[in-house]
C-alpha cells in the first residue's frame, strides 16, 4: 500500500499527466488527419475510377495487412537512412499513425457506402438528382449513420496504438510510466494500474460517446 | 531488399516461426476464452453477465502493449520462468479474447430471438437450444470477423519485439541494427508479414461476400 502512496506522488502524477497529454495530442492530430485522408481514399476506392481506384485499393490493402509497429519503425528509422528525411519522434508517430489509420478508415468508409442499396441511388437519379447530389443528399447521410460506430472504434484503436510509439521514445503515457518504474521497481504495479486506468477512461468515454451518437442519428 | 532476404533468410524464417507459433497459440487460447466470456455476457445469470462485460470492456479499452508488458515485467515476480515469448503470447491471448467475445456476442445476438423462443417452446433446454439452433446459425456470421481477428493477431504479435520474443519484427530489428540497411530490412520484413496476412484477409473478404448473398435463415 505504501508503494502506491509513494508512487502516486505529485511529481510522478504530473509526469504521467504530461505523458497523457502527448498521447491525447498525437492521437487527436492523427484522428483528424486520418479521417480526412481516409474519407478521400475510401471514396476513390468506391467510385471506381479506372486504374486509380485499383491502385489506391491495393495500397490500402497492403497497409492494412502490415503491423503498425513496422510502419512506425519505417517512418523513424527507414526514411532518414534512405531518403534523408529525418522526422522528429512526434512527427514520425503522427505520420505513421495517420498512414495506418487512414487505410483502416478508408475501408470502413468504402464498405459503409457500399452497404447502402443500389436502389437508393437509382431512385435518387430517376427523381432528377445528379450523381453528386444523390451522393451528397441521399447516400452519404445514410452511410454515415452506419459508419459512426466502426469509425469511433477505430479511433479507440488509434489511441491504444499510439502506445506503440514508445519504441521510438515518443514521450507519451506508456513511455513516461516506464521512466517512473525504471527509477524504482516498487512502482511497477502502481504504474500499471495507473496506465490501465488512464487508457481505459479515454477509450471507454470515446466508445460511450459513439453509442450515444449512433442512437441520436437513428 | 533481395540481398537482405537472401543473406538473413534463416533468421527471418526463425522469426516467422515464432510469429506464427505465438499467433496460433493465442488464437486457440483466445477462442476458448472468448467463447466462455461471450456466454457469460449473454447468459441469463446477472452476475455472470457482469463478470463477462467487465472483462470484455476492460481488455478492449487497454492497449495490447500495456497488457503484454504487464505479463513481461510484473508477472515474472510471481510466476518464475515467464520469458518474453510466453508473456507476450499470454498478453495477446487475453487481449484478443475480449474482441472475440464481442464478435461472438454480436453473432449470437444477430440470430433472431424468435429462434431461441421457438427452440425452447419445442421443449429444448437453454443449452440444447444454444448448441443445436443458435450456435450453428451464428457460426456463419462469425467466421469472417474471426478470420480478421486472426489477421490482427499476426500483426499484433509484433509487440513481441518489445519483449525480446524472437518474432519476425524482433529479428528484423536485429538485422537492421547490424547491417544498417534499415529501409531494405523493413521492406523485407513487411513483405514477409504480407505473405502471412494477405491471403487470409482476402479469403475472409471472399467468404463475407459469398455468405452475405445467401438468404439469411
Amino acid at each position: 500500500m505504501q508503494n502506491f502512496i509513494d508512487a502516486y506522488s505529485w511529481v510522478n502524477l504530473r509526469f504521467l499527466l504530461e505523458g497523457l497529454w502527448v498521447t491525447i495530442y498525437v492521437s487527436a492530430i492523427s484522428v483528424v488527419l486520418s479521417f480526412i485522408i481516409g474519407s478521400i481514399l475510401g471514396l476513390i476506392r468506391y467510385v471506381k475510377i479506372k486504374y486509380l481506384s485499383m491502385i489506391v485499393g491495393f495500397i490500402i490493402d497492403l497497409i492494412r495487412n502490415l503491423p503498425l509497429l513496422l510502419i512506425i519503425f519505417f517512418m523513424y528509422f527507414g526514411l532518414p537512412s534512405t531518403f534523408g528525411i529525418r522526422l522528429n519522434t512526434v512527427t514520425a508517430a503522427i505520420v505513421a499513425l495517420t498512414v495506418f489509420e487512414s487505410a483502416m478508415l478508408a475501408e470502413i468508409i468504402r464498405s459503409g457506402i457500399q452497404s447502402i442499396g443500389v436502389g437508393q441511388m437509382e431512385a435518387a437519379r430517376s427523381n432528377g438528382l445528379t450523381y453528386l447530389q444523390a451522393m451528397w443528399y441521399i447516400i452519404l447521410p445514410q452511410a454515415f449513420r452506419n459508419m459512426v460506430p466502426p469509425i469511433v472504434s477505430q479511433f479507440v484503436s488509434l489511441v491504444k496504438d499510439s502506445s506503440l510509439a514508445t519504441i521510438i521514445l515518443l514521450p507519451e503515457l506508456m513511455y513516461h510510466s516506464q521512466i517512473i518504474y525504471g527509477q524504482n521497481t516498487n512502482y511497477m504495479i502502481p504504474m500499471f494500474v495507473a496506465l490501465a486506468f488512464l487508457y481505459f477512461v479515454i477509450c471507454f468515454l470515446l466508445s460511450r460517446l459513439s453509442k450515444r451518437l449512433a442512437r441520436r442519428l437513428h | 531488399m533481395i540481398s537482405i532476404l537472401t543473406a538473413h533468410w534463416s533468421e527471418l524464417v526463425e522469426g516467422m516461426k515464432y510469429t506464427i507459433g505465438s499467433s496460433l497459440i493465442a488464437l486457440i487460447g483466445s477462442l476458448i476464452l472468448g467463447i466462455i466470456f461471450a456466454m457469460f455476457v449473454i447468459s441469463p445469470n446477472r452476475w455472470l453477465r457482469i463478470i463477462g462485460s467487465v472483462y470484455v470492456e476492460i481488455f478492449r479499452n487497454i492497449p495490447l502493449l500495456v497488457v503484454a508488458m504487464f505479463f513481461y515485467i510484473v508477472m515474472p515476480r510471481f510466476v518464475p520462468g515467464l520469458d518474453g515469448f510466453k508473456a507476450g503470447t499470454i498478453g495477446l491471448t487475453i487481449y484478443t479474447s475480449a474482441f472475440i467475445a464481442e464478435t461472438f456476442r454480436a453473432g449470437i445476438e444477430s440470430v433472431a430471438v424468435g429462434q431461441m423462443e421457438a427452440a425452447r417452446s419445442n421443449g429444448m433446454t437453454y443449452l440444447q437450444a444454444m448448441k443445436y439452433i443458435i450456435l450453428p446459425q451464428a457460426t456463419k456470421i462469425v467466421i469472417p470477423p474471426l478470420g480478421n481477428q486472426f489477421v490482427n493477431l499476426v500483426k499484433n504479435s509484433s509487440v513481441l519485439a518489445f519483449l525480446a520474443g524472437f518474432d519476425l519484427m524482433y529479428q528484423g530489428n536485429l538485422i537492421a541494427s547490424t547491417t544498417f540497411k534499415t529501409t531494405d530490412t523493413y521492406l523485407a520484413v513487411g513483405l514477409l508479414y504480407l505473405v502471412m496476412t494477405m491471403p487470409l484477409s482476402y479469403l475472409m473478404r471472399y467468404l463475407e461476400k459469398r455468405w452475405s448473398r445467401l438468404p439469411t435463415v
